[in-house]
This record gives structure tokens, sequence and C-alpha cells, in this order.
């Protein structure tokens, strides 16, 4: 069994759920990622989703795939999604395929680094 | 006239999903000859892992294969990557191209792929034929 290079810690608020990832987001560790959301997702159906990047320290096209998916996911269930502390190379990505016109998600700005124009 | 090669790198490894952050880090540990910045290593370390996954999901359709990386360190600060796999190609380069556009159809993969590439490189050349397999060669000037 080879080793996973990302992980996830998840905290229950009263009716928000926030998960952060930390390390790698790839295609290959997009999927583990994935089903352990959908599946917090659908046990608890919070109100709000809160997803830290903090500790996320590479991301390419399959991480926004990833969080696309989850966006569209927490949608259905009447899910507000709020990215948070994601870093100048994250939001570049988000920026890039326009993530931010989406109605449920909010991008919170770190105070690290500029705001996505 | 052709740029002096200072440096040269084949690898050949298992086009699996494992692989993708090897891949990655062997080109960014390769390229550090250049001495790199750290906003440049970042780049070339996701437009590699965008090419990898490309021939990983699409050319092998996640069933392995064999995966060639070349790259070559030229003089003037300039690195060529090439990706290459003997997948099952892509019928139309420039639609497989377009920002956003995916095959896949359970909404989990974004589609900016190539637009991640472009992106973080100077230049992305594709030749792709279908049932042969697919080639991309990137090329990136260090400031």
């Amino acid at each position: 069994m080879l080793r996973e290079n990302a992980f996830l810690e998840r905290k229950l608020e009263g009716e928000t759920l926030t998960v952060e990832i930390l390390g790698e987001i790839d295609h290959h560790s997009a999927r583990p990622i994935r089903e352990e959301i959908d599946r917090l997702l659908y046990l608890y159906r919070p109100k709000e989703m809160v997803l830290s990047l903090a500790r996320v320290s590479f991301m390419d096209s399959s991480g926004l795939g990833l969080l696309m998916g989850r966006i569209t996911l927490a949608e259905a269930l009447s899910c507000r999604v709020k990215i948070t502390n994601a870093d100048l190379r994250v939001k570049r990505l988000l920026n890039l395929a326009g993530l931010k016109r989406i109605n449920n998600l909010v991008i919170e700005d770190s105070g690290k680094g500029e705001n996505i124009s | 006239m052709r740029k002096k090669a200072l440096n040269k790198m084949q690898v050949k490894l298992p086009a699996i999903s494992a692989n993708e952050s090897v891949c990655r880090a062997i080109v960014a540990s390769f390229t550090a000859q250049l001495n790199p910045n750290i906003e440049e290593i970042a780049d070339i370390k996701c437009a590699v892992s965008e090419a990898v996954t490309n021939a990983v999901v699409h050319a092998y359709r996640c069933q392995g294969g064999d995966l060639y990386i070349n790259v070559t360190l030229y003089e003037g600060r300039e690195i060529r990557i090439e990706i290459r796999d003997c997948g099952c190609g892509i019928p139309d380069v420039a639609l497989a191209r377009q920002p956003l556009y995916t095959t896949d159809t359970d909404g989990e993969r974004s589609g900016m792929g190539f637009s991640v590439m472009e992106t973080f490189c100077d230049r992305v050349t594709v030749s792709s034929r279908v049932g042969r397999g697919t080639r991309v060669t990137m090329t990136k000037k260090l400031v």
C-alpha cells in the first residue's frame, strides 16, 4: 500500500461543518477526500461547510474539480460553502476556473496576500 | 540557432495516480539546477502534474501504461519538459485545450488541465494521434 498524500481534519459546530485539508490535492488524493467530505455532508446535513486550505501544500486542477464537485453537492443539499485560507497560488487557480462567481460560495480573504479580482 | 543543452533527464514510469506526485517532484528536483525561484518551482510542479494526470486519467483511462518524461535544461535558463504516453490519443486537440472542456460526465473534473499548463508555462504544444498516444511539450524560461 502506497502512502496517502492528503488527510482531513473535521469539526462540527452547530450547523457548521469545518473541514481542513492537509497535504497535496491532486487526482490521486482527490478521491478519498471527496468520499469523506460527501459522507460528512450527507451525515450531518450542515447549513454551512467551511473548507480550510491553510495547510494545503500543493493543488492542481484536480483540486479545482474536487472543490467544484463539493460546491455542487452542497448546493443540492442547501448548504453554503466557504473556502478559507487559500494561498495566492490556490486563489489564482480558483480565479482561472471562475469559481468566485458561484452563488452558494464565499471565498474568504485570509489577509494573506491580495484579493482575487 | 539551437540553444545548447546543459543537462538532460529521461524517466520512464507507470502512469498510475500515485506517480503524479512523484513525477512533479522528480522534475522539480532536476530543474533546481537552474536555480528557479519558489514561484517558478510551483509553476513547474503544477504544469507537470496536469500533463501526467491527463496521461493517467485520459490516455490510459486509469488502467496504467508507460509514461515517458524528458526534461532538458538549456543555456539562457530555459527548460523544456516533454511528457509522452502511448495511450488512446486525443481526437480533437484544439477542443481538448478549451478551458472547462472535459470528457468527464460526473462533474468531478474541472476541465482546466491544459489551461493551467498554458498559464504556468511560456509555451505548450500538443501532438496526438488516436490510438498511438500524446506528446505534451512545455517550455518555460526562468527569470
